[in-house]
């Protein structure tokens, strides 16, 4: 039931005084059924602008084909793969948020898993233009499918790492969809029944006549449980294939069994810092102090934490086994990232992923707004260096040294990658605008047991140990939406 | 007679209209729906609602997805049309691992959400069956059906007694959409 108290030494993870379930729906509401403020429209002109360069240089590419890349025969994959592989493992934390937080019961998951998952609906949708952009002749994408050989092919190639990425990512796409979509199904009913007009007939639709009955929501939990389930292993399994795509090359440099839980964990760590870095801005441009609180921040930075020390004992791990193994073009593969010719990308990469994100060791960077965003910039910059380096610089010296090149991107290159990000954040804008970015139905869940109010009410109720009220009180300090005169007075 | 055809009973508190339910329960006043914002854990067996067998589904759906892809791989690069890869055996089960893995997922997720839709009638387009307009938003509704149980001023009186912050009497089922 939906009455039991929580231990107050756990923190509180809605905050507010008299926060009620229609203030909830009003407040999580307000952008939807408003008109958007200056500072959305200023983000959105923006980021048309970089989806209308996206647009023009992906066509560009279509019609001359990837010549125009800045790819040479020694280096044929760098920008396209990197940017690919950048925003597949971005849209890894919606995931892990939605699903695995889910299975662990982690109820801070409830108040930033819709727009995580959306967040990884629009970063796999950035990151399936690059499998097209790949492809080059993309009306041939059906090629892809296990078509005969009447189509003009043999049979799809099975033993193929790039066709395993193909099932990977359009199950992983199409079952986070499915998994998003169902979690708005209430949400989207909530808006139809305050709408008039066409918007109602709209979300009418959109809701597919959701009621909230005893069997439905039953049968809702169900749902979201099996998914959570099934979702965790799938996530695993992309960023696992999508190592593959390297790991099963006899490429130096690429070859290593690492690889898989390697990718796993700089996919989490580069798609929490995603998190961090649009809810650090939504929170504040939507009001959701109270439900996106300095609990959840600081959590997802110790998160960011925590993977990006896997990713810097990955790093170390696989230097040293380079070393270990006794293959000379292993070693100098290594030794050539991080002295040769790239190696301002090889520290770039160091830096901002193994160096700067210790810093959250210290609880006064992890609960400040300004540097855990900054931070969350330089993880993301970082991770597009990780996979600069580990394609760029075990291509471009290749076993004949008459075939050592640069690789130089061109204007298309730059152009897809940096429309890319516009294209996203339209994607994300529009999705602020039109469906509720925090998921109601789940967050009215915790006012009764995990909200500020609740535990308020105990504390007053006087039952409490008092030196676990003490540690309570000194929680909430570090709350930017906290008012802790009410605590000091008595 | 009275034209109510529907008494509803609006919480703004869910422990409440839990209290609201077992009140009617031991006045043997059956209870047609429960229409909630949220979740209510435990609300199930309060009312008798058997588990959801959705989870049978979904098992049978992730069998018949690793089922279909291990065949279609098996009869393009074992049967159909066999290619000796340096003389590697065509059978190679282990690459056979991440399709099956995928597959079996695709269909576990698209067969037990579809199961879902279909068994609770909900699709694009669909007429919500909604009786209050407030239940997707703060109010937590118990439909009792008025037909046969009488006397209405008794479950309008249990209901406030449990703490209803309004009981309604409703002359038609469900709310109209279309005004």
């Amino acid at each position: 039931m939906a009455s039991h108290s929580e231990s107050i030494i756990r923190e509180p993870l809605i905050t507010g005084k008299n926060i009620t379930y229609a203030q909830i729906t009003n407040e999580v509401l307000a952008p939807v059924e408003n008109k958007p403020n200056m500072a959305w429209w200023i983000g959105f002109v923006l980021s048309v602008i970089g989806a209308s360069i996206w647009l023009f240089s992906i066509s560009w590419t279509f019609w001359y084909g990837i010549g125009e890349w800045g790819l040479n025969k020694t280096v044929g994959w760098a920008w396209d793969i990197t940017g690919f592989v950048w925003w597949v493992g971005i849209g890894h934390a919606g995931t892990l948020i939605s699903a695995v937080l889910l299975i662990f019961r982690q109820n801070w998951r409830n108040s930033i898993n819709r727009s995580a998952e959306a967040m990884t609906i629009f970063a796999v949708i950035c990151a399936a233009t690059y499998i097209f952009g790949h492809m080059g002749r993309v009306w041939l994408a059906y090629w892809t499918l296990p078509l005969p050989n009447q189509f003009g092919s043999l049979w799809v190639n099975w033993n193929s790492a790039l066709m395993m990425d193909v099932f990977a990512i359009s199950t992983y796409f199409s079952v986070s969809l499915v998994f998003w979509y169902t979690g708005l199904l209430p949400d989207i009913a909530s808006i139809r029944d305050r709408a008039t007009g066409l918007r109602r007939r709209i979300y009418s639709i959109m809701s597919f006549g959701w009621t909230g009955s005893v069997k439905t929501w039953q049968r809702f939990e169900t749902v979201s449980l099996i998914l959570a389930g099934i979702s965790t292993p799938l996530v695993l399994s992309v960023h696992t294939i999508v190592s593959f795509d390297f790991a099963t090359s006899l490429e130096p440099g690429w070859h290593t069994t690492i690889f898989p839980p390697y990718f796993v964990a700089g996919a989490i760590f580069s798609g929490f810092a995603m998190v961090q870095t649009l809810l650090l801005i939504a929170r504040k441009v939507l009001g959701l102090e109270n439900y996106i609180t300095m609990f959840h921040i600081e959590s997802m930075n110790k998160i960011i934490l925590l993977t990006g020390s896997v990713v810097g004992v990955a790093y170390i791990t696989e230097f040293f086994i380079a070393w270990y193994s006794g293959v000379e073009y292993e070693q100098y593969a290594f030794i050539n990232r991080s002295t040769g010719p790239y190696w301002w990308a090889y520290w770039s990469m160091m830096t901002c992923n193994v160096i700067t994100p210790q810093l959250f060791w210290f609880k006064k960077i992890r609960i400040n707004i300004p540097l855990s965003w900054i931070l969350s910039i330089i993880v993301n910059i970082g991770m597009w260096f990780e996979r600069f380096v580990i394609i760029v610089t075990s291509l471009h010296r290749d076993f004949l040294p008459s075939s050592w090149v640069m690789f130089y991107p061109t204007w298309t290159d730059v152009g897809i990658f940096v429309g890319s990000i516009g294209f996203f954040f339209v994607m994300f804008l529009l999705f602020l605008r039109v469906l509720p970015s925090v998921a109601m139905a789940e967050v009215k869940l915790l006012v009764k047991t995990s909200s500020e109010q609740a535990k308020k009410k105990l504390i007053d109720e006087g039952h409490l140990d008092p030196t676990h009220v003490d540690d309570y009180v000194k929680a909430l300090e570090k709350y930017d939406s906290v008012d802790l005169t009410q605590y000091h007075k008595a | 007679m009275s034209s109510t055809k529907f008494i509803l009973g609006c919480f703004e508190d869910p422990d409440q209209m839990m209290d609201g339910i077992t009140k009617l329960q031991k006045n043997s006043i059956p209870i047609y729906d429960v229409y909630t914002p949220m979740p209510i854990h435990g609300i199930e067996a309060k009312l008798g609602v058997k588990e959801s067998r959705l989870g049978y589904a979904a098992f049978c759906f992730g069998c018949l997805g690793a089922t279909v892809v291990f065949s279609i791989v098996y009869y393009t690069l074992v049967h159909d049309w066999p290619m000796n890869i340096g003389g590697k055996p065509h059978f190679a089960m282990p690459d056979f691992v991440p399709f099956t893995f995928e597959w079996t997922i695709l269909f576990t997720a698209f067969g037990m959400v579809a199961t879902f839709f279909a068994a609770t009638h909900l699709f694009p387009g669909r007429a919500p069956r909604v009786m209050d307009l407030r239940a997707t938003d703060d109010r937590f509704v118990i439909a009792v059906d008025a037909k046969g149980n009488i006397p209405h001023d008794d479950i309008t009186r249990l209901l406030e007694e449990a703490g209803a912050v309004e009981v309604k009497h409703n002359k038609r089922k469900y709310v109209s959409y279309d005004e």
